[in-house]
């Protein structure tokens, strides 16, 4: 604990007891310096900033209106103008702008990448919550859903809810959400009842605390870090899917929308002439699922309580 | 067969009153009885200790005591009185209510029985709202009063700090703060200064001396340190295996034991007046080597005063001439110290 003194933004002058105000370190507080300490996490943690500001401000920046195809006369089933003073990364496909549609592919990645993942988390947790938190029959009958759910690999279950719902973004949404609904529902489950085995749990029993507090105001909160963890690592999964699912044709169907995952199928076909069409938005993928990958690793170690001293 | 002959000694009524109580736990290994025939009481103001080692059935049977062993697992029978009321057939709503406000427990681990995510304010604020309907401001109010009660300066401004931000002692406060916030009229104390260092270990027991004696609050202390029980404790209960083997107030149980057990208690302590050199007497063996009480005294294969009948026998319980009016004295023996047969 002494070790954290002289990383605290305030310096050693400020040490608790001599403070007019002492304020507790939260362990999320901890976890903060210890994250900033790390290079990993400070490069993915630039990676997700950086994405999500190019997401946000996509109209900003952005030369041109997004999907107008004005150009697609210049392109023909041999070549796509490639990098040029108009156009900084060339044409796509459709006769886009390139730069234009990979700018708003991060938004539209953004967009469905959080919802879906924010979908399965609630979801999830609501399950999990309900059997960690009321176990017995509760729990069994949780349990044997997400048992099924997990035993469908996760992108053919995105793929049928695709193809059930139909081609549209909220589809897409549910999709993935769905497909990661049996993931937060067993790491919270599991991480309740291990907690719920803890001293703490007992010695509020032992004050007949009420069993509904603890487990919402004792056990809970001690079980989030893994599921913070778990849905930054979610993020990144979900942004791969979402380009799977274009990649397969089951994604958003509208065209005036610009997806990384439908640029790098209309770049398919003229991969060997082209490479390219294929690179730019592949490149853009991988580097924001790396990203949030390396984010949500540097913070399950931050958070794991092993690492605390 | 096991109750006291107390009917000599006018008293005043117990507020703990435990008569063979027993706990079987259900395992996948089969049923295991982890305490049977313990009887013992409590009076207002009184502070008895349950002494053994690890696995001896103390903290099992201080857990039955708060109702706080799992229900499916764990068969608990016999009677348990608080003021006269059977704990046992109360509802588990009931028992609730009673925990935490009139009856309270300090764990041995102050490292793990506080949430480590909540800050501790709240944790014992949480206790004043749940059982004297305060609101959180009076709770907040009051949690700080009560820290500055178990020796924390400054109590009310630290009320927003967290458990790792505190070392084991002034957690350990801090829990003896909670337990005692509703003023309860029994606290059991589960081994309380075991995990902590030897100086602070001496700061906790006087603290809780202090708070339990100006109250009038009955203490039942579970430890296998004798030097706390020395220090604290007017009446004293020795468990082997499961079973009270001898009972007795604290000053013949020092000066006079009478169980083999006792005696090798307190032999073992390590004594600033012996020689030097001299080598400190253990108990041999562990008390794995324990037999069940089924056939024979379980403290038979690691007794030096053993006798033919140990082995074949099972010993009772059996009550004797009390030295100071109002206590209890018991032996399970058939070759006590002192009297020896052979």
């Amino acid at each position: 604990m002494t070790a954290q003194l002289p990383t605290l933004p305030t310096g050693p002058a400020a040490g608790p007891g001599d403070g007019a105000t002492v304020v507790g370190e939260s362990l999320l507080r901890g976890a903060w310096h210890r994250l900033r300490r790390s290079p990993l996490a400070v490069a993915g943690a630039v990676i997700v900033l950086l994405f999500v500001l190019v997401a946000l401000a996509a109209p900003l920046l952005a030369p041109y209106e997004p999907a107008s195809t004005q150009w697609a006369g210049d392109v023909t089933p041999q070549s796509v103008p490639g990098p040029s003073a108009d156009h900084v990364l060339g044409l796509d496909s459709f006769g886009s702008d390139m730069l234009t549609q990979l700018l708003y592919g991060a938004r539209q990645s953004l967009i469905v990448g959080v919802v879906s993942t924010l979908l399965g988390l609630s979801v999830g947790a609501a399950l999990g919550i309900s059997a960690g938190g009321l176990g017995g029959k509760v729990d069994t009958a949780v349990m044997r859903l997400v048992d099924i759910l997990l035993s469908i690999p996760s992108l053919l279950l995105a793929v049928s809810v695709a193809a059930v719902m139909g081609q549209s973004q909220l589809s897409v949404m549910i999709a993935i959400g769905v497909a990661q609904v049996p993931i937060f529902a067993r790491l919270l489950r599991g991480s309740m009842l291990s907690q719920s085995r803890s001293d703490y749990v007992l010695a509020a029993g032992a004050l007949g605390i009420r069993r509904r507090r603890i487990v919402l105001g004792h056990v809970l909160p001690n079980s989030l870090g893994p599921t913070i963890v778990q849905a930054t690592l979610s993020l990144a999964t979900a942004i791969i899917e979402v380009a799977a699912l274009s990649f397969l044709g089951l994604g958003d169907s509208d065209p005036a929308v610009a997806e990384w995952g439908r640029m790098l199928v209309a770049a398919q076909e003229r991969f060997g002439n082209d490479p390219r069409l294929a690179v730019y938005p592949g490149v853009c993928i991988a580097i924001t699922a790396l990203g949030f990958t390396l984010f949500g690793e540097a913070l399950r170690e931050a958070l794991d309580p092993r690492q605390r001293r | 067969m096991t109750t006291m002959t107390s009917a000599t000694t006018p008293e005043p009524a117990a507020l703990l009153d435990v008569r063979d109580l027993s706990v079987v736990f259900h395992g996948s290994h089969g049923d295991v009885e982890a305490v049977s025939e313990v009887s013992f009481s409590v009076r207002p103001g009184e502070h008895v200790a349950l002494v053994g080692e690890s696995g001896s059935g103390k903290s099992v049977t201080s857990l039955a005591v708060m109702g706080l062993l799992p229900t499916r697992s764990a068969k608990v029978e016999g009677s348990i009185r608080y003021d006269g009321d059977d704990l046992l057939a109360m509802t588990d709503h009931e028992r609730r209510d009673l925990r935490g406000a009139e009856m309270a427990m300090i764990f041995q681990d102050p490292m793990t029985s506080l949430n480590p995510v909540v800050p501790i304010g709240v944790q014992i604020g949480e206790v004043l709202q749940r059982h004297k309907a305060m609101t959180g401001r009076q709770a907040r109010n009051e949690s700080g009063d009560l820290l500055a009660r178990v020796g924390i300066a400054d109590g009310s401004r630290r009320l927003g700090e967290y458990p790792h931000q505190l070392s084991g002692g002034m957690r350990q406060r801090v829990l003896i703060a909670i337990a005692l916030a509703c003023e309860p009229r029994l606290l059991i104390a589960d081994e309380p200064t075991t995990a902590l260092d030897v100086t602070i270990q001496a700061q906790i027991l006087e603290l809780l001396r202090e708070l339990v004696s100006g109250t009038g609050t009955a203490l039942v202390m579970i430890t296998h340190d004798l030097g706390v029980v020395a220090g604290l404790c007017d009446q004293v209960h020795v468990m082997y295996a499961g079973r009270v083997v001898e009972s007795a107030p604290r000053r013949p149980l020092f000066a006079r034991p009478r169980h083999p057990y006792t005696g090798g208690l307190l032999r073992s302590i390590p004594r600033l007046d012996a020689p030097r050199g001299e080598p400190l007497t253990p108990i041999p063996g562990s008390p794995n080597d324990a037999l069940s009480w089924a056939a024979g005294c379980a403290f038979a294969p690691r007794c030096g005063n053993r006798i033919d009948r140990c082995t074949s026998q099972t010993p009772e319980l059996a009550a004797q001439h009390a030295y100071e009016p109002g206590y209890e004295q018991a032996l399970r023996c058939f070759n006590p110290i002192g009297e020896e047969t052979s």
